[in-house]
C-alpha cells in the first residue's frame, strides 16, 4: 500500500515546482509521509477486522463447546507453534531494524535485515508445512473431511468408524429420508425430520469428553477454526514476504535512503501486522487449558 | 555493519535505537516463554485472561515500538485503537446474543441435508 | 501557501482555452491508465449508470411477472434469481459505489483546491477493482445466476446448486474497491485541505464523504470475512454456518448484517452531502445548521454499528439482543432527521430555484423523509414481528435507498454536470424527468407499504388474487419511473452533445470546485484557493457578460 516517491510524468506543466522526491500533488515531505502513514494504518484497520471475524467465530464456538477446543487443541505442537512465535518476533525485529537502517542510509544493513525477514518468513510457511502436513497424515481436517487416525483410545477408534461412513454425508442415516429432496430436480420437497441418533456426520456423543482418547462431538469445529484462521495468517503471510521480497530488490539497487524509506517503513507495519494476528493466535489456538 | 552516518538522518520520522530495539525483542522472546510456561499453572476461568493478558503486552510493544505508535501522531494510534474496539463490540454482542439464546438450541436436532 | 483569490475569469486565461482534463491525453489507453480523479470520476460514471441499467432490467422482469397472481412470464426459481440479481447488482455493483466513486471522486479534491487524491494509483486500482468485480457477477449470471437473495443466508446459501461462488467472490473484491476509495478519502481530506480550510470551513459534501470512508474502511472487511467463510463452507463443509454440520445460521446473520446495516448508510451519507450542496445553493442561502449537520454525519457513522440485529428480530436472535437492538436504532434516527430539519430550514426564506437539482433534492426528502419515518415502525420490535420480509420492508428500504441515493446521485449529476462536461443541460428536460421519476417512484413503491401491511411476503412469485390491483399499479409504475430514468439520461447525454458550453459557476455556488474552469483544467489548480465559507454567497457575483457567476475578491480578503 506505499506509494512510490516519484515525480508524475507531467511534473513539468504545472506552475509550482515542489520538492524533490515529493509526488506532484502534495506540497512537502512531511505532508507526503505523513499521508503515506495515515494510509497504511488505516488499510491496517481493515486487517484487524478482517481477522476480528474469525476471532469473533473463536470466541462464540470457544464459549459454547469449550470441550471441543480442549479435546482437539491437543493434536498441537505447541513447541512447533512456540518457535514459529519466536521466529515472527524475530522478523518483527529486523523488520523494524531495517526501517532504521533505511532511514540512515545504510544500504548494506538494510538488505541483510530485508533478507533475514524473509528467512524468518521461510521458516515459519517451512514450520506450518510440517504442521499442515501432519494434520492431514492423521485425517485432522475441517468439516466432512475430519477423519481422525492415529494413537487414540478404545472410545475414538469406534467414533472413526462412524466418522468413514459420516464422512460421506450423502450417505442416508438411520432414520432419514432416502435423499432430500433437491428443488432443483424437480422432486417434492420434503419436511426432513430430524435423525433419530444425531445428525450424520459428525463423531457420535461419548460420555465425559475430556479424556485424551474421548472425542466429543463437532471436533472438526476446531479443525475448521484451526486452518482458516492459520491459513488466512498464512496467506497474509506470503504477502508480506511478496512485499517484503520487492523491498529488496529495491533495497539492493540503492533506491532508499533518508529522503525515501517510506516504503519500507509502510511495508514494514503490514509485517507487524502479521505477527500481531500471530501473538494473539498462539495462545488461543496452542495453549488452551 | 556500516557506521551511521549523522549527516544521513531522514527530514521526517523518527529513527528508533538500535538498543531499544534489541530490549524490546528481549522483552517479547521473554514474555513468550512466560505465555507457554503459564499454562504449566492452572488458573482456572483466569486462564484465557493470563494468557490473553500477556498477548495484551506483546502486541503493545510491538505497536508501540517496532510500529513506531509511541512517536508517531496520535491519529495513527487513534485509528488502531477504534478498530479494536469495534472488533470488541462485535465480539461483545454476538457472544451476548449466542449465549442467551443457547438454552432455545434443541441439540442433535439439525436434520442433515444431502449435498 | 496560499495567495489572493483567483476568481473564476482569471483562472481560466492560466490555461490554454481548450485544455481541460478531457482533452489532455487521447485515445482509450489514456483514459484506462490515467491517474487524473476526474477520469476515474468519470469511468465510474459510466460503470455504475450500467450496473444501474442491468439492476434496472432485472426490477422490470420481476414487476412484470408480478403484474398477475399467477405465474406471468417466468418460473419460481427464475424467479428467485431475478429478485437476487435485482438486489446483488443494484447494492454491489450501483449503491455502494454510487456517489463516493462516481461524484465524489470528481468533486472531492477540487473542493479542497487539491490537485488529486491522496493516492491516485490506489484510486485507479479501486476502479479496476470494481470491474473485476463487475466480471465475476457476471460470470456468475451467465453460470446459472443465485437464488438466495441478496443476503445469501444460510443453510441455503450453502446447499443451493445455483453459482453462488461467483457471485460472492465478485461481491468481496467489490469491497476492496469500496474500502480503497474510504482509505483514500480519509487521508485526502485529512491531509490535503488548503491552508485556512479548517474542518468547519469544508463543504458538507466532505463532511459527509468523511463519515462514508470512516463505514467503509470499518465495516467492508467484516463482510469479506463473511463472504470468505460462505464460500469455504460452501466448498468444504467446514460447519461455521450450517446447522448439520455443527453450525449457527443465526451467526452467518450476525457476520452478514455487521457490515450490511452500516452498508445502508455507506449508500445514504453521501446523498446526504449531496443534498446539503444542492439545498443551499438553489436556495441560495447559507446552509442552517452547519455544525449540526456536520457532527450528525459522524453520529449517523458511529451509531449505524451498533443497530445491526434490527434485521434478525425473527432470526433466533434473543429477545434480549431483540430489544437492544430496537432501542439502539431509535437513536440511530435522530441524526438524520436533524439533517433534514436543517434542509427544510436552509430552504426557509430562501431564493429558491425550482432547477433540476432542486427538484430532484426536494423530492429526496420527501421520500426519504417517508423511508426513514417508515423505518421507524420496522424498528419496534413487536411490529416487525408482523412486518418482517414483507412488502413493507421492501417498500421503506426503496423509499430510502432510491428515495435517497438515487435521488440524490441524478441531481448530483444534473448539478455537477456543466463542471464534468461543460455543457449545459436542457433545464426542460431535466424537469420532466424529475417529475416522472416522482410520480412513477411513488406509484410504484407507495401501495408496496399497503401490500406490506396487509402481509404480502417478499420475494414471493405468487400472492393471493386480491392483493392483484395493488401490483399492477406497482408495476405501472416501475415502467413510469423507467421512462424517467431514460428522460434523464437524454437530458444528460443530449448536453454533451448539443448542449450549449457552460460557464466555470453557472449556479453561483461559493465551493471551491466552481473556481476552475468547466471542465477543469487537468491539473484543477496550480495554486490551492485560499479557503473561504462555502455557503456564502455573497463571495459570488452574477455577471451578466459572461452569463456566469464568478468570485469578486472582498475588500481585506
Amino acid at each position: 500500500m506505499s506509494e512510490e516517491v516519484t515525480k508524475t510524468p507531467d511534473a513539468g506543466e504545472h506552475g509550482h515546482d515542489h520538492p524533490e522526491g515529493v509526488a506532484h500533488h502534495f506540497d512537502t515531505a512531511t505532508q507526503q509521509y505523513e499521508a503515506g502513514k495515515l494510509g497504511i494504518w488505516l488499510f491496517l484497520v481493515t486487517e484487524i477486522l478482517l481477522f476480528g471475524g474469525l476471532f469473533c467465530w473463536y470466541a462464540i464456538y470457544r464459549a459454547h463447546h469449550p470441550e471441543v477446543f480442549i479435546y482437539a487443541h491437543q493434536y498441537l505442537d505447541k513447541t512447533l507453534g512456540g518457535i514459529n512465535t519466536l521466529v515472527l518476533i524475530l522478523s518483527s525485529l529486523t523488520m523494524a531494524w531495517g526501517v532504521r537502517a533505511a532511514q540512515l542510509g545504510e544500504k548494506k544493513n538494510l538488505v541483510v535485515m530485508l533478507t533475514i525477514t524473509l528467512l524468518c518468513g521461510f521458516g515459519f510457511l517451512g514450520i506450518k508445512y510440517v504442521e499442515y502436513k501432519a494434520k492431514w497424515e492423521h485425517g485432522l481436517l475441517p468439516g466432512t473431511a475430519y477423519s481422525p487416525h492415529e494413537e487414540e483410545a478404545e472410545g475414538a477408534k469406534e467414533a472413526k468408524g462412524a466418522d468413514a461412513g459420516g464422512a460421506k454425508v450423502a450417505e442416508p442415516a438411520a432414520g432419514l429420508p432416502a435423499k432430500a429432496a433437491d428443488p432443483k430436480k424437480g422432486t417434492e420437497a420434503t419436511v426432513i425430520a430430524p435423525s433419530a441418533d444425531g445428525p450424520a456426520g459428525l463423531a457420535p456423543k461419548t460420555e465425559g469428553g475430556t479424556g485424551h482418547g474421548e472425542s466429543p462431538k463437532n471436533v472438526h469445529l476446531f479443525w475448521g477454526i484451526y486452518f482458516v484462521m492459520t491459513g488466512l495468517h498464512g496467506v497474509h503471510v506470503i504477502a508480506g514476504m511478496g512485499i517484503i521480497f520487492w523491498l529488496l530488490l529495491r533495497a539492493r539497487k540503492g533506491d532508499f535512503g533518508p529522503k525515501n524509506f517510506a516504503a519500507v517503513d509502510n511495508g514494514g507495519l503490514y509485517w507487524h501486522l502479521v505477527d500481531l494476528v500471530w501473538i494473539f493466535l498462539f495462545p488461543l489456538l496452542y495453549l488452551i487449558h | 555493519m556500516e557506521t551511521t552516518n549523522h549527516e544521513a538522518h531522514p527530514e521526517v520520522g523518527h529513527v528508533t535505537p538500535v538498543d531499544l530495539l534489541l530490549k524490546v525483542w528481549g522483552a517479547l522472546v521473554v514474555l513468550t516463554v512466560v505465555t507457554v510456561a503459564v499454562t504449566w499453572v492452572d488458573l482456572g476461568p483466569f486462564n484465557l485472561f493470563a494468557a490473553m493478558g500477556i498477548a495484551t503486552v506483546k502486541a503493545l510493544l510491538v505497536a508501540l515500538f517496532f510500529m513506531h505508535l509511541r512517536w508517531d501522531r496520535p491519529v495513527n494510534g487513534v485509528i488502531f485503537l477504534t478498530a479494536i474496539l469495534f472488533v470488541a463490540i462485535f465480539i461483545g454482542a454476538v457472544l451476548l446474543d449466542t449465549t442467551v439464546y443457547q438454552p432455545d438450541l434443541i441439540p442433535d436436532h439439525a436434520p442433515a441435508v444431502n449435498r | 501557501m496560499s495567495t489572493a483569490t483567483p476568481s473564476a475569469v482569471e483562472q481560466a486565461p492560466g490555461h490554454a482555452p481548450d485544455e481541460n482534463y478531457i482533452k489532455h491525453g487521447k485515445g482509450l489507453m489514456s483514459w484506462l491508465v490515467t491517474l487524473d480523479h476526474k477520469r476515474i470520476g468519470v469511468l465510474y460514471i459510466i460503470s455504475i449508470l450500467t450496473s444501474f441499467m442491468l439492476g434496472g432490467v432485472f426490477a422490470l422482469l420481476v414487476r412484470t411477472e408480478l403484474l398477475t397472481a399467477r405465474q406471468t412470464i417466468v418460473d419460481a426459481d427464475t424467479y428467485n434469481q431475478l429478485v437476487t440479481l435485482h438486489g446483488a447488482v443494484m447494492i454491489f455493483l450501483f449503491v455502494i459505489p454510487g456517489i463516493p466513486a462516481a461524484i465524489g471522486n470528481f468533486v472531492l479534491p477540487l473542493m479542497l483546491g487539491a490537485k488529486d487524491v491522496a493516492f491516485p494509483r490506489l484510486n485507479l486500482m479501486s476502479w479496476y477493482l470494481y470491474v473485476i468485480g463487475a466480471v465475476f457477477a457476471l460470470v456468475s449470471i451467465a453460470a446459472g445466476a443465485v437464488d438466495t437473495g441478496w443476503t445469501f443466508y444460510t443453510p441455503y446459501s450453502t446447499e443451493t446448486s445455483t453459482a453462488v461462488i461467483p457471485m460472492t467472490l465478485g461481491a468481496f473484491i467489490l469491497g476492496f474497491s469500496s474500502i480503497l476509495t474510504g482509505l483514500n478519502f480519509i487521508v485526502t481530506i485529512n491531509k490535503l485541505r488548503p491552508g485556512g480550510m479548517t474542518w468547519f470551513k469544508m463543504p458538507l459534501m466532505l463532511w459527509a464523504l468523511y463519515a462514508t470512508a470512516i463505514i467503509q474502511v470499518l465495516a467492508t472487511p467484516v463482510l469479506g470475512i463473511t463472504l470468505l467463510l460462505l464460500i469455504i463452507e460452501r466448498a468444504v463443509g467446514i460447519g461455521i454456518f450450517d446447522p448439520a454440520l455443527g453450525g449457527d445460521p443465526v451467526l452467518y446473520q450476525h457476520f452478514f448484517w455487521f457490515y450490511s446495516h452500516p452498508a445502508v448508510y455507506i449508500m445514504i451519507l453521501p446523498a446526504m452531502g449531496v443534498i446539503s450542496e444542492l439545498i443551499s445553493v438553489h436556495s441560495r442561502k447559507h446552509i442552517f445548521g452547519y455544525h449540526f449537520i456536520a457532527f450528525s454525519s459522524i453520529a449517523i457513522a458511529f451509531l449505524s454499528f451498533l443497530v445491526w440485529g434490527h434485521h434478525m428480530y425473527t432470526s433466533g436472535q434473543s429477545a434480549l439482543a431483540s430489544t437492544l437492538f430496537s432501542i439502539l436504532t431509535f437513536s440511530v434516527a435522530i441524526p438524520s432527521a436533524v439533517k433534514v430539519f436543517n434542509w427544510l430550514a436552509t430552504m426557509y426564506k430562501g431564493n429558491i430555484q425550482l432547477n433540476t437539482p432542486m427538484l430532484y433534492a426536494l423530492g429526496f426528502i420527501f421520500m426519504f423523509g417517508i423511508g426513514g419515518l417508515t423505518g421507524l415502525f420496522l424498528g419496534s420490535l413487536a411490529v416487525d414481528v408482523h412486518l418482517h420480509d414483507t412488502y413493507f420492508v421492501v417498500s421503506h428500504f426503496h423509499y430510502t435507498m432510491f428515495g435517497g441515493p438515487v435521488m440524490a446521485l441524478v441531481g448530483a449529476l444534473f448539478h455537477w454536470w456543466p463542471k464534468i462536461t461543460g455543457k449545459m443541460y436542457s433545464e426542460f428536460w431535466g424537469r420532466m424527468s424529475a417529475f416522472v421519476v416522482f410520480v412513477g417512484f411513488n406509484l410504484t413503491f407507495f401501495p408496496q407499504f399497503l401490500l406490506g401491511v396487509n402481509g404480502m411476503p417478499r420475494r414471493y412469485f405468487n400472492y393471493p388474487e386480491q392483493w392483484t390491483t395493488l401490483n399492477v399499479m406497482s408495476s405501472i409504475g416501475s415502467y413510469v419511473l423507467a421512462v424517467g430514468f431514460v428522460l434523464a439520461l437524454i437530458a444528460l447525454l443530449q448536453a454533451i452533445f448539443r448542449g450549449p458550453p457552460a460557464p466555470a459557476n453557472p449556479w453561483g455556488a461559493a465551493s471551491m470546485e466552481w473556481l476552475c474552469s468547466s471542465p477543469p483544467p487537468h491539473n484543477n489548480f496550480d495554486e490551492p484557493p485560499r479557503a473561504g465559507d462555502p455557503y456564502d454567497f455573497s463571495q459570488v457575483r452574477y455577471d451578466e457578460a459572461t452569463q456566469s457567476y464568478s468570485f469578486v475578491d472582498e475588500k481585506g480578503e
